[in-house]
């Protein structure tokens, strides 16, 4: 890799950490042991059934949230604050300082997923009291949730380089949403007739198909995951990523930094 | 080699959302900054001064026009190596420390791991920040932040390098410090570009200067060359308490202070002062002829510059 776009990225991630964004493991753990001690105490047999789905969910939905609000403000606060000019008036290429800084925030969330993970093991293991071979599945959905961080942090930056900060936080999460019920939105397109139907078709397929990467229910029930699965969100949230990174350098490489 | 040349370098912002209106920045600017130069770029606010520096810096893109930085197109990014570049009101990683912010600055401009850290210390001592180089800049003051600022535009050793008011937010001593600072540049033979409105910083550092007021450059040359041109009067000192009558004569502004009288008087009328003054046996100390100052021809640029847009109205 780029040595410069390195730079960037360990600068991005230092960043945020020092801006305390991995608090959040702090009311991810509280929640987490909360809700073991809890469905520990109230379900039976079905304790770690709960424990994964909520696990999954919840590093899922921390993580999510912490890709658009720092990537919504990767590029703006880095204008408004005018510590760009001081980059770019550097040996810097616009386009290393945006993948550097998606290499930066991406690293940033996978180290909070890391954590994050150990937390579900951990609640696991109090409910359940010991590992199974069949929980490694989890493993490929916390794989899975890792891949559609990588978009979103790729949207995010996509939209912040074009607009405003509460604007790209719009667009960045009605995506999320949207592309959540991906499937549902192909499954209608197919009912639909006419312009509806060319429309819906179209929409479904431009967004993000998060609903693929959402394999939470399946694991928690210890239904096995396709390799032919795995290889095929890999290389879509490649391709998806790609191709948002490269909106975002294009759009970037002509903005007036005023 | 020119350290600067702008070549035509023009810019146009669109202005308003419904009805977009041109608004042009900077008309066709040209103007070349040889190299070990001290050049000042001055003009009031909002005269196009920051659009220049960004141009240069690649910040914002031209209508039209190009420049080049030591032989080479401004727009090559290795050039930019050789470039150090203090914005207006710097704001930097609050998060990082004054070293960390250095390092990170010397690692995009490409100074190796082994001269990095004497390179840093070596800034940081220059620009009094050395006591404080662990300290996070969320904890800085205005005037430290501006210190901070010219320590990362000196880092790699840059061979030209662009300062936007440089001297806002010092106090008296900052900013001497950093004229300090300025000279010795020059003496390493860098070329320093800075943009400023205070005149007495330009004219007491600067080889050259140019004078941009409303996006337009209107005029520019060295500070004795524009303040030269003499006002057909001179300023002649001479010691004493009186003022001879026959100087009295001749209806010059007279002013004592102390054991010594200053008189001006016109060039016409200097002989006859001279003449005066040994008949009476008074001890002549200076015969200097009036110049404009930096500010009366910044003024009267502008002023001249305004009545011509009247006018043309």
């Amino acid at each position: 890799m780029n040595a410069r776009i390195g730079y960037i990225a360990s600068n991005t991630f230092r960043e945020a950490v020092r801006d305390r964004v991995l608090y959040n493991l702090i009311a991810f753990a509280l929640l987490l042991s909360g809700a073991a001690i809890f469905v520990g105490q109230i379900s039976i047999e079905i304790e770690k059934l709960v424990v994964i789905n909520l696990g999954l969910t919840a590093v899922s939905l921390f993580g999510v949230v912490i890709a658009i609000f720092i990537g919504i403000g990767l590029v703006s606060k880095e204008i408004d604050k005018r510590t760009l000019y001081t980059v770019l008036s550097r040996p810097v290429r616009r386009w290393e300082f945006i993948v550097g800084k998606f290499f930066g925030l991406s690293g940033t969330l996978v180290v909070n997923t890391f954590c994050m993970a150990i937390g579900v093991f951990v609640a696991l293991l109090y409910v359940s009291h010991k590992i199974m071979p069949a929980d490694a599945l989890i493993f490929i959905a916390l794989y899975f949730i890792v891949l559609q961080f990588l978009i979103i942090c790729a949207l995010a930056l996509l939209f912040s380089s074009f607009s405003s900060p509460l604007l790209s936080a719009v667009f960045s999460f009605s995506l999320f949403v949207i592309g959540s019920f991906a499937e549902d939105l192909r499954g209608f397109a197919g009912m639909a007739h006419g312009m509806t139907r060319w429309l819906a078709t179209a929409a479904a397929y431009l967004v993000p198909n998060f609903s693929a990467f959402n394999i939470i229910s399946s694991v928690a029930h210890e239904h096995p995951v396709a390799g032919q699965l795995v290889l095929h969100n890999t290389l879509y949230a490649l391709f998806y990523t790609a191709a948002a990174l490269s909106g975002a350098v294009l759009i970037f490489e002509h903005r007036n930094l005023k | 080699m020119a350290a600067i040349e702008i070549l035509g370098l023009e810019k146009t912002y669109v202005a308003g959302f419904w009805r977009k209106r041109p608004k042009r920045a900077l008309h066709p600017l040209n103007l070349t900054v040889e190299q070990g130069e001290i050049f000042g770029f001055l003009g009031p606010n909002g005269a196009g001064k920051t659009t220049t520096l960004k141009l240069l810096m690649g910040l914002v893109f031209p209508t039209s026009g190009s420049a080049r930085i030591l032989g080479r197109e401004w727009t090559d990014p290795d050039i930019k190596a050789q470039i150090g570049f203090l914005p207006e009101q710097p704001y930097f990683y609050d998060f990082l420390t004054a070293h960390e912010l250095l390092n990170y600055y010397g690692q995009l401009s490409g100074v190796s791991a082994k001269h990095r850290e004497q390179r840093i210390e070596e800034v940081l001592q220059r620009v009094g920040l050395a006591d404080v180089k662990g300290v996070q800049l969320r904890k800085f003051s205005k005037g430290m932040l501006q210190r901070a600022g010219i320590a990362q535009a000196i880092l790699h050793d840059p061979k030209v390098v662009f300062l936007d008011e440089p001297m806002s937010g010092l106090d008296p001593m900052g900013r001497r410090e950093v004229r300090d600072l300025m000279e010795q540049l020059k003496h390493e033979r860098k070329t320093v570009f800075f943009s400023t409105h205070i005149l007495s910083d330009a004219e007491a550092l600067c080889d050259r200067v140019a004078i941009v007021y409303k996006g337009e450059l209107r005029g520019v040359g060295a500070v004795a060359d524009l303040t030269s041109s003499v006002q057909g009067r001179v300023d002649i000192v001479w010691q004493g308490t009186q003022v001879p009558a026959s100087i009295k004569a001749l209806g010059a502004e007279c002013h004592v202070t102390g054991d010594t009288v200053r008189a001006v008087i016109t060039e016409a009328q200097q002989d006859a002062a001279i003449e005066a003054l040994r008949r009476e046996r008074l001890r002549l100390i200076s015969l200097t002829p009036v110049r404009t100052s930096l500010e009366e021809y910044f003024v009267e640029k502008m002023r001249r510059a305004d009545s011509t847009a009247g006018g043309a109205a």
